[in-house]
């Protein structure tokens, strides 16, 4: 009986896999949990138990523990706790650590990757700001006992009056001294906060998607770029130009790497900087100061929500060391076709990207007709790797879920 | 008799001249709703998206909602003012709208008479005069 069980479970699985995600020959996916709620990010214990962090609270709890007892690639047991919504989920040295809008938590994990203690996590990182605008904290942590959080700038572009023609950048950006940048933190240490020697890198207007390389060794950060150039300066940019400008960018940081926001941002079409229009700019003009450009430039507006090195061994040997990177959907092309809805994979070689990049996993939205953030069925948002070296890509729509993506020969 | 027809003729006349100012005629609010079409496409369009379905946890949709179907007042204040941050059937919005008060008094009325109007929305049209109005006792948050 459980065997049939099985079977019609591995059909149904395979059919809702084989409807959905277009993959490259030989992957394959399948559902680990769907209609579940709004699923931030991600990451796997190395005894293959799941952690997702949901953007909206279910049932009261926001961090759901996912555990597949018999192998039939669904969870059988779910564990509920945290009672705070938010994005930043990452596991290092037997510690859950996850992220409100304001704060850093963890979690000890047991040997089994049980919640030691559910409803009493040590408080890493307090007193965050979250201002609505670019609030979710994503985290990660490198390989030396440092834990990095992203504070995303609450605004645009710095105006003096955000989004709003006509309105000024300001200039210092005041933003800047407490967001717009990538903070960094011990990764044990009780309720750290801001101060001088925490900022890691300035000049990200935000960031969602990062990881750690362990090839490198470097941080590398997916940021957000700024939105609405022709709706502000219809003067410089028409609508086509400004659903592609400014780059989606990702950069190779260091402690100290200014990034260069609010005051320039990169056109990947003329391959250079150029400064804000609030800062004028038209489109054209260099900035006299040079920041650091980025490694690689994707199109406009698609919104990078989760960075993956890719390390493990399932995979073909070509993306080993390579970085996924899910693109949630762009909303800022508007009135143009909007785009994305996707993971990409973007192959590495010495620690370096090639310069190309390929769509990986697509057709989230479920049809061109959807390719709209409100009308595509799923979004793309979070990216972890299992032990066993399949990945597993989150959806943070309503009723958003779960995927595990496998290669087989 | 007579007096009583020049009455009611009068009386019918306030009466058509006051609707006039308060309710306006099928084709004035045609009028209207083609004027704010372009007003919206302009201003509103790239975050309220083309279908107004808005952005889930960032930009509101504008379909049958309590603010786009409810109090003029409010609504028109919303416009004048901006929004940072809304909750709409449980959901919250985190985008942010900036102030328009460089629109004038009738692109106002128009792209809220063209909004309560598409996009599955039935709702009174807005008058100019009801932005004036409001516009008039308006105290901007900051």
């Amino acid at each position: 009986m459980k065997f049939i069980f099985g079977i019609v479970g591995l059909l149904l699985t395979g059919l809702v896999a084989n409807a959905q995600l277009k993959l490259p020959a030989g992957f394959k996916a399948v559902t680990v949990l769907s209609d579940f709620g709004s699923v931030r990010h991600i990451a796997v214990a190395p005894n293959g138990v799941v952690f997702i962090h949901l953007g909206k609270l279910k049932d009261g709890k926001g961090i759901y523990r996912l555990q597949d007892t018999n192998g039939d690639g669904k969870p059988d047991k779910i564990f509920a706790f945290g009672d705070f919504p938010g994005t930043g989920m990452a596991i290092r040295d037997g510690y859950l650590y996850a992220s409100s809008d304001e704060e850093v938590f963890r979690y000890k994990l047991d040997a089994d990757a049980k919640v030691v203690n559910p409803t009493h996590p040590e408080k890493i990182v307090t007193g965050l700001l979250a201002r609505g605008e670019h609030q979710p904290k994503a985290i990660t942590l490198d390989y030396s006992g440092n834990l990095y959080v992203n504070i995303g700038a609450y605004s645009n572009a710095c105006q003096l009056q955000d989004r709003t023609k006509g309105s000024p950048g300001q200039m210092p950006c005041p933003i800047l001294d407490s967001a717009g940048g990538i903070w960094q933190f011990k990764d044990d240490v009780p309720n750290q906060t801001y101060g001088d020697d925490h900022r890691y890198a300035t000049g990200l207007r935000n960031v969602v998607g990062l990881d750690w390389n362990r090839q490198t060794n470097t941080l590398f950060v997916m940021q957000h770029g700024r939105d609405q150039l022709s709706y502000l300066y219809p003067q410089y940019w028409n609508d086509k130009q400004s659903a592609e400008l400014p780059a989606e960018c990702m950069y190779e940081l260091h402690k100290g790497s200014n990034c260069g926001y609010p005051y320039i941002f990169y056109d990947q079409f003329q391959h250079k900087q150029v400064l804000g229009p609030e800062y004028g700019g038209d489109g054209k003009k260099e900035p006299s100061e040079h920041y650091q450009d980025p490694i690689l430039a994707f199109p406009g507006h698609l919104a990078p929500d989760g960075l993956l090195f890719y390390t493990g061994d399932q995979f073909p040997a070509r993306y080993k060391n390579g970085a996924f990177i899910a693109f949630h959907g762009s909303w800022n092309r508007a009135p143009e076709p909007q785009q994305g809805f996707y993971v990409v994979f973007v192959p590495f070689e010495n620690g370096k990207p090639t310069g190309k990049w390929e769509v990986f996993a697509d057709n989230f939205a479920g049809g061109p007709d959807k390719m709209s953030p409100s009308k595509a069925e799923h979004r793309p948002c979070g990216l972890a790797q299992g032990p066993d070296g399949s990945i597993y890509v989150t959806d943070d729509n309503r009723n958003g879920g779960v995927w595990k993506i496998s290669y087989h020969k | 008799m007579k007096t009583l027809l020049l009455s009611s003729a009068l009386a019918f006349g306030f009466m058509s001249l006051t609707s006039k100012s308060v309710a306006p005629t099928q084709s004035s609010i045609k009028a209207s709703i083609t004027r704010g079409k372009q007003v919206y496409l302009q201003q509103c369009l790239a975050c309220h998206q083309v279908d107004a379905s808005g952005v889930p946890n960032m930009n509101p949709p504008l379909i049958k909602t309590k603010q786009v179907l409810g109090d003029r007042t409010a609504l028109i204040k919303i416009v004048l003012n901006g929004l940072r941050g809304v909750d709409i059937d449980g959901d919250s919005y985190n985008g942010v709208m900036a102030p328009h008060p460089d629109l004038t008094d009738q692109e106002i009325a128009d792209v809220l008479t063209y909004v309560r109007h598409s996009f599955g929305n039935k709702a009174s049209a807005v008058t100019a005069a009801q932005v004036r109005m409001v516009r008039a006792k308006n105290k901007p948050a900051n």
